[in-house]
């Protein structure tokens, strides 16, 4: 079960690799904070993000997601 | 994508590193393609290509290829995994999708757009719930398929070649096993749909991107996922859209005529278990008696399929030739024997020299070559040195084998031809006609000896697929490398001004099949330009070449020529007919900046060459 840290972690791996540069994760920020950060970019993260957890989303949980920290959230629920 | 290696380590940092050079860059791009990458890494390496290439290149191995990609809901996520398959292939492709569900407007306008655009292949990329909207409102399949072939006619109006891709079986059963008799039902909709689909794209001259049969290989778990389709209309899961690229790919490289042609196999823990050398005949795992030798076998039987639809099979090993060959002669469960195989090698020396030397001998190109070895570092060693040959990734397990060729469709053909089923047989009779060659001293009673005659016809129906395959697959013995489609060979046939030739070489020791293909074209000064003109490198020294000239001079006179005009385009690969026209006589009027030529035939003082090859026409 990965902690928050190891989650969030992983995650600025994934959003460098889909923007190709660094991106300082906030659990507060969202994809107005980031240029470039499209919907062609969103499921770019969600499908890297369920292939390092090796998890599927539901429609519900991708429903629920407004920010960096809501990522992490329903990672964090789901690898329980 | 099992066939293709892992990516390097460093593949961000190459790609962040393209050299200036656009040529060397290209070749780095196509490099990088070459691995099984993943999604992210498709993405990434096509957002390099388009920034780096925003229109195709014209340099590349193969001429630029639109593609009009016409869908019912989302598609712009396939668009990486489509160039990126491409690539693969040395194909720069250019994409058009009209705005979202809106391909029927599209073709049916047509849009001015879709219209400029050109486009060379349609490829109708419908979603099963679109399709199966249709049983809703009460219509039936062949309603359904009215509707589509009457798109696939405006497509193939506007020059394109037609992929219809099947329905993915993404509807839930509502009644069972026997969902076939529940009328409404979608998923028996869609079931139905894509078992009459093949007759009808087969009767519109389309073609069929079998995403069914994927899903029923893959499971439909790895090409759809119900969540991306809410959150984004996507149908082709994201993170399937590299393996639809690829195969959308194959059928790009059958239309182009880039599909491999031969099958190289190692022998020692490839097409058997254990080493020959060391085991000896008792000792190598084959054969009933073990679930190992029963999958060599199962492995040897998929060869001999291959060769059946006309795939050459040779061998690359690393033994005493004797050894080598005393199981295809002895072993009781070899599938494969001598006779399957068109070029045998086995010596100690480098394989990437031994793989030159079966090209040569086979007459084809090293990028028609697939090599099958188990051992990584052989296989290392060609992809080094041999880029151009395509190594799937295996190991001594078989099945991985056939998995691998499968997951490659390195062979993926459109259509069968005869000359497809007869190749063991044509193989087997150069083998005879070498036989003969040895035993006459000289040229002229060799050729005498072999008894020829040259059949011609027109351009016909019956002749279209081999007519087609031969326009696209000749890269040596071809003048201009054109390529045609079968719209545009039509087209041909359609033009009063023009004329197409189809040349079949038989003689005593049987039919070598369709192995040359003419075009000409009369103009009102009399003029008959030399549009094609290829012929298969399995005849040459044969005197086919001369005998060609005379029909084409009997027949472009026929048509009230005066000249023959004849034009050499170089290429990397058809430096053989650099003086194929000085040699026939031709006078030599022009040469362009690369290395092409222009040369004129007067037909009024023009004296038939004598040939051993008697001309018929049939």
């Amino acid at each position: 079960m990965p902690t928050e840290t190891e989650i969030t972690a992983g995650l600025s791996e994934i959003f460098a690799e889909v923007f190709g540069r660094e991106i300082a994760l906030t659990p507060a920020l969202t994809a107005k904070d980031v240029p470039g950060w499209d919907s062609f970019k969103q499921i770019e993260i969600i499908m890297a993000t369920e292939e390092r957890w090796g998890m599927r989303f539901s429609t519900r949980d991708l429903d629920g997601l407004r920010c960096v920290g809501d990522l992490i959230a329903v990672v964090a629920a789901k690898g329980k | 994508m099992r066939h293709l290696p892992p990516p390097p380590p460093d593949f961000r940092a190459r790609l962040a590193a393209l050299p200036p050079d656009p040529r060397t860059a290209w070749e780095g791009l196509a490099a990088l393609a070459a691995h099984a990458l993943s999604p992210l890494q498709t993405n990434a390496l096509d957002a390099a290509l388009i920034a780096r290439f925003p229109t195709p290149p014209a340099f590349a191995a193969a001429a630029p290829l639109r593609l009009a990609l016409l869908g019912s809901a989302t598609t712009e996520h396939l668009a990486p995994g489509l160039r990126v398959a491409a690539l693969r292939r040395g194909i720069p492709l250019a994409l058009w999708s009209p705005d979202y569900g809106q391909y029927q407007a599209a073709l049916e306008g047509p849009d001015p757009a879709l219209a400029e655009f050109a486009p060379q292949v349609a490829l109708f990329a419908l979603d099963a719930h679109h399709l199966a909207q249709e049983a809703a409102g009460g219509g039936s399949v062949a309603a359904l398929l009215d509707r589509l072939a009457a798109l696939w006619a405006r497509a193939r109006a506007l020059g394109a070649v037609v992929i219809q891709q099947a329905a993915l079986p993404v509807a839930p059963p509502l009644l069972g096993a026997n969902e076939h008799r529940l009328a409404e039902s979608p998923a028996a909709f869609l079931a139905a749909f894509n078992a009459a689909l093949r007759a009808r794209a087969d009767a519109e001259g389309a073609h069929v991107l079998a995403l069914d049969a994927e899903a029923a290989l893959a499971g439909l778990g790895a090409w759809y996922n119900p969540t991306y389709w809410h959150l984004a209309k996507q149908e082709i899961a994201p993170a399937a859209a590299p393996a639809y690229g690829e195969l959308v790919g194959r059928l790009l490289g059958a239309i182009r005529g880039r599909s491999a042609k031969c099958l190289v196999l190692d022998l020692d823990n490839t097409l058997w278990g254990g080493v020959i050398g060391d085991d000896g005949m008792e000792g190598i795992v084959l054969g009933q008696g073990s679930a190992g030798g029963e999958a060599y076998v199962a492995l040897q039987r998929y060869a001999r399929g291959l060769a059946g639809r006309g795939v050459i099979l040779a061998v690359c090993s690393k033994n005493d030739e004797a050894v080598a060959r005393e199981p295809f002669a002895r072993h009781p469960d070899m599938v494969l024997r001598e006779g399957d195989i068109a070029c045998f090698v086995a010596n100690w020396g480098p394989k990437p020299d031994n793989l030159r030397r079966i090209a040569q001998e086979l007459n084809i190109g090293l990028d028609s070559l697939v090599f099958l070895d188990d051992n990584p570092m052989e296989r290392d060693l060609v992809r080094r040195e041999l880029p151009m040959v395509a190594v799937p990734e295996t190991s001594d397990d078989p099945e991985q084998s056939i998995a691998a060729l499968v997951s490659g469709g390195y062979f993926e053909t459109l259509s069968i031809t005869e000359e497809d089923r007869e190749r063991t047989a044509l193989y087997a009779g150069n083998r005879a006609r070498e036989a003969l060659r040895e035993q006459t001293t000289d040229l002229a009673g060799y050729l005498r000896g072999l008894e020829m005659r040259l059949v011609w016809r027109g351009f016909d129906a019956v002749g279209m697929a081999r007519i087609v395959q031969l326009i696209n697959k000749s890269n040596q013995f071809n003048l201009t490398t054109r390529r045609y489609t079968e719209e545009d060979v039509r087209a041909v046939m359609a033009d009063p001004a023009a004329f197409g030739l189809q040349l079949r070489l038989l003689d005593r020791f049987g039919d070598n099949g369709v192995i040359a293909i003419v075009i000409g074209r009369v103009d009102a000064e009399g003029d008959c330009d030399i549009d094609t003109w290829l012929m298969s490198c399995r005849v040459l020294g044969r005197q086919v070449e001369p005998t060609t000239l005379n029909l084409l001079a009997a027949r472009a006179a026929a048509r009230g020529a005066k000249r023959l005009v004849g034009r050499y385009v170089p290429t990397k690969k058809n430096g053989m007919v650099k003086d194929h026209y000085a040699k026939l006589g031709f006078t030599m009027v022009g040469e362009t900046p690369d290395g092409g030529s222009r040369a004129v035939l007067e037909l009024a003082g023009f004296q038939p060459a004598e040939t051993f090859i008697e001309v018929v026409e049939g």
